[in-house]
């Protein structure tokens, strides 16, 4: 079996006395989708954090592609292809989509010690920039100031930028937090297109989606992966259930 | 269409500095030649400090060190002997480059609060050696006997001085326009956005961070050069923390991250010093709370006071 | 040796001094996460309050409690008056505001005290010397300096531990809002927290007056020598204050005093004596910037913000 894309071993995460993540170990494999789920506080923004580079670990070792990228600083992550998209939106405000968007492109372009020339007159940034936007749905919103977009439309920026960096694995953090029914589903639509080119580890809380979409499915529960396997089994685990169906009894007796 | 007035601004201000020197010479009016030298050398310096500041979101306490290290090395070379401008100038864009790198690569390291705290500290730091050099004037300064020597170009020549000063000053304007709407200046302007962001895609934002500083500190020499040459004289007065606070009132009071905001800024803040001067010697109870007044009302400068409104 | 000694506890009294700042400092920042540069100028007033109260009411200990009283009211003033619309803005705002204020201070300190400084005669029970160890006579009122200091820090360690206000402190509570919900009087806090802060660099002024007199300007001097503490003891920490400022202060006076002399061992006379001053006045300096290569977020860092 060839190596995972994505290989975590033993990665522990403390702040102080809590431990946030605790020795979790996945391999994601590579075209394949991988969904995270787990009730709030149960360490995915940690984790996402630790993949990305954000976070240090107290030990454990993530593989990328063969390579290991555990000290390695956020920047190189990406360029490597590791892309992640920002459960809460983080974007260039004051810029219009398209440079957002350009810059993500610029970013992998090379090095960026030019100094003369208009960025903005440039294609090699320009076109790849557009089309990533026309990927996601907004080609018409290509000069649209990013602070006057909707919340729906900054999310599909997100994606637009993770895209533009020409990635091998998408890290997606809750794209679907806060959108409506049918934004929603566009964005399931989108995903299942992405699927098909590109290996996704998938953060969600949307259970239809997740369903939808996922190849495998792993569970994380105060910081521990506790049942990892297909969307079947995983639906049909007790232990699973307990811990989504236990929350739910503790939210219940506490008010 | 409703004429941009930022525009128009920026046209009279350029058409008088262009004419100055007319009126002056047909007036005989030499006070103005000289104020309007200093705050065109000022202007220059506040560019540079905007390319970092309003641009790059690093607010550096410290810039005026530049101004003060290129004037040193014109006048420790001039009191030993080499006046020709060819080695002087570039040897102090040279030595400001050198300490803008030293100074940038250990204050870039960090942010916010200990960025301002850390530039300020190093300049008050080179402020107590340029007062301790005892051979070149410590505490009172060193005058300059020659200005830079150029060969066919008199810097004597306050008409000459001032219109090289004008091309140098207009010369910088348009690089650091052409810079921050390059792929570095995008870099540099995108850290200031959204810094995560920057590093969530691929840049390496210290490095980016660290070549436009020593930029800055390099066009802040030249300042320091020019200043150097149009006071016949350095002291560390130059490099003191308070001049460093007058430049980024210049770059805010202009109208950060705007071509030519920073000249706005240098001719409005100076020429209100000396209307305020002659109107009582405690001019500063007055321009105290006035920059309070400015960063709570005010904070686009004066250029963001004229942006058009749209409908 | 016995003038070793004698810089070693100049530098602890020095340290004390910039303890208060710091910790006034740290306060205003870890609370209110504001940066003030006036805070030098708040010391400039109690230096210079102090030296009008002891001329006027001819008694060097209604002095203290009258400088310690008004300055604590003007840093409220000022609280009031200019620092709470500076709140969740911007560092650059708040660099400008506060140096708006400087120039304020400075010029009205030069309008109704004029530009000569303003000496503060010790009263005569303060002006002995104390045999600490054998052959060793030290100043009395330089011991009540460390004397009084040490007090403030147990005082604020107290305040800091052991309090309501010192939990939000410790938290780093600078969300106002979330202050707000847990009860607290945002309002009225900081403006108090910025008073006391005020009232530690006024004290600190006030006793540094007898020993370097009250001048304009003093302020700024030493609230850069304060930034080079936080920096090397690491913001938002009171503890790396203390300990950064001791440092600090038996760097720079112990430096001060002996590195000409050590420089001569390696260096001819003329390069000593040029050499000497510019090294000593760049020390601290130095120092910092190797802290900054190796622990960029200081010493003792109160917490990974």
């Amino acid at each position: 079996m060839p190596e995972p894309l994505l290989q975590i071993e033993g990665l522990t995460k403390r702040f102080g006395g809590i431990v946030a993540s605790d020795n979790v170990a996945l391999p994601v494999a590579q075209g394949e989708l991988h969904a995270i789920i787990g009730p709030n506080g149960a360490g995915k923004t940690t984790l996402i954090g630790q993949l990305t580079g954000e976070l240090s670990s107290q030990s454990g070792t993530i593989r990328f592609g063969g390579q290991d990228i555990t000290a390695l600083p956020v920047w190189q992550r990406s360029l490597r292809g590791l892309a992640r998209s920002f459960q809460i939106t983080s974007l260039f405000l004051d810029f219009t989509a398209l440079d957002n968007v350009a810059l993500a492109v610029q970013a992998h372009a090379g090095h960026s010690f030019h100094f003369w020339r208009d960025a903005r007159q440039q294609p090699d940034l320009r076109d790849p920039a557009h089309a990533a936007l026309e990927r996601v749905g907004l080609g018409r919103r290509a000069d649209a100031l990013v602070a006057n977009m909707s919340h729906g439309e900054h999310r599909q920026l997100e994606i637009a930028m993770a895209l533009a960096t020409k990635p091998r694995m998408l890290l997606l953090d809750e794209p679907m937090a806060g959108m409506g029914v049918e934004e929603s589903a566009r964005m399931v639509e989108l995903l299942r297109e992405l699927k098909r080119e590109l290996t996704i580890l998938l953060i969600e809380h949307d259970m239809d989606a997740v369903f939808a979409l996922a190849d495998r499915i792993s569970v994380l529960v105060y910081g521990r992966i506790i049942a990892s396997g297909e969307p079947a089994a995983i639906r049909a685990n007790p232990d699973v259930r307990r811990a989504y169906l236990g929350e739910q009894q503790a939210v219940t007796l506490n008010g | 269409m409703m004429r941009d007035p930022r525009t128009a601004l920026v046209a009279a201000l350029l058409i008088f500095l262009g004419l100055l020197p007319v009126y002056v010479m047909a007036a005989g009016n030499n006070f103005l030649l000289i104020l309007f030298t200093r705050i065109i050398i000022l202007a220059l310096a506040a560019t540079s400090l905007n390319l970092i500041l309003g641009y790059g979101g690093m607010v550096s306490f410290g810039h005026a060190v530049y101004l003060g290290v290129g004037g040193y090395v014109v006048g420790i070379l001039a009191k030993e002997g080499i006046n020709t401008g060819i080695i002087q100038w570039p040897l102090a864009l040279l030595v400001s480059a050198l300490f803008a790198l030293i100074i940038g690569a250990l204050s870039l390291r960090t942010r916010g609060v200990y960025f301002i705290m850390i530039t300020l500290a190093f300049a008050q730091m080179l402020y107590y050696v340029a007062v301790s050099l005892d051979r070149y004037g410590a505490d009172d300064g060193l005058t300059i006997n020659h200005r830079s020597q150029f060969g066919l170009l008199n810097l004597s020549n306050k008409v000459v001085f001032y219109y090289l000063c004008l091309a140098l000053l207009l010369g910088v304007i348009f690089l650091v326009a052409r810079l921050v709407n390059s792929r570095f200046g995008f870099a540099i302007r995108g850290a200031q956005s959204n810094e995560r962001r920057m590093r969530a895609i691929g840049f390496p934002v210290f490095r980016y961070r660290l070549v436009c500083f020593v930029i800055a500190g390099t066009l802040c020499g030249l300042a320091g050069v020019l200043l150097a040459n149009h006071t016949d004289f350095v002291s560390p007065a130059m490099m003191h923390w308070t001049r460093s606070g007058d430049l980024i009132v210049m770059v805010v009071l202009g109208g950060m991250g705007s071509a030519f905001g920073p000249l706005i800024g240098a001719v409005v803040l100076l020429v209100l010093e000396e209307a305020l001067s002659g109107i009582t010697e405690y001019w500063q109870i007055i321009l105290g709370p006035l920059l309070l007044l400015i960063v709570l009302f005010a904070r686009g400068g004066i250029v963001g006071m004229l942006r058009p409104r749209h409908a | 040796m016995l003038y070793f000694i004698e810089q070693c506890l100049n530098g602890l009294q020095v340290g004390m001094l910039l303890f208060l700042l710091a910790a006034g400092l740290t306060l205003i920042f870890g609370i209110m996460n504001l940066v003030n540069l006036a805070h030098g100028s708040l010391y400039m007033l109690g230096a210079y309050f102090a030296a009008t109260f002891a001329a006027w009411t001819g008694s060097f200990l209604a002095a203290v409690v009258l400088t310690i009283a008004t300055t604590l009211a003007v840093g409220m003033l000022v609280e009031i008056i200019a620092m709470r619309r500076l709140y969740g803005r911007d560092h650059l705002d708040h660099v400008l505001g506060t140096f708006g204020l400087i120039l304020f201070f400075n010029e009205a300190v030069r309008l109704i005290w004029g530009p000569a400084g303003l000496n503060l005669a010790l009263p005569p029970w303060l002006s002995s010397w104390v045999e600490i160890i054998p052959d060793v006579f030290y100043p009395v009122y330089r011991l009540s300096i460390i004397a009084v200091a040490l007090a403030v820090a147990v005082f604020l360690y107290a305040l800091v531990m052991r309090t309501r206000i010192g939990m939000l402190i410790r938290a780093g509570a600078s969300d106002r809002e979330m202050v707000g919900a847990l009860g607290v009087n945002i309002k009225l806090l900081s403006t108090f927290i910025f008073g006391i802060g005020a009232a530690l660099a006024g004290l600190a002024g006030l006793m540094q007056a007898p020993i370097l007199t009250a001048q304009i300007g003093m302020g700024e001097n030493i609230l850069i020598v304060t930034f080079v503490v936080i920096i090397i003891g690491g913001i938002g920490s009171i503890r790396g204050a203390f300990i950064a400022s001791i440092f600090v202060g038996l760097t720079d006076t112990v430096g001060r005093a002996f590195l000409p002399d050590l420089l001569k061992l390696v260096l001819s006379p003329a390069g000593a004596s040029t050499a000497g001053p510019a090294l000593s006045s760049m020390l601290i300096y130095l120092v910092m910037a190797v802290i900054l290569i190796v622990r960029p977020e200081g010493l003792f860092p109160a917490s990974s913000k």
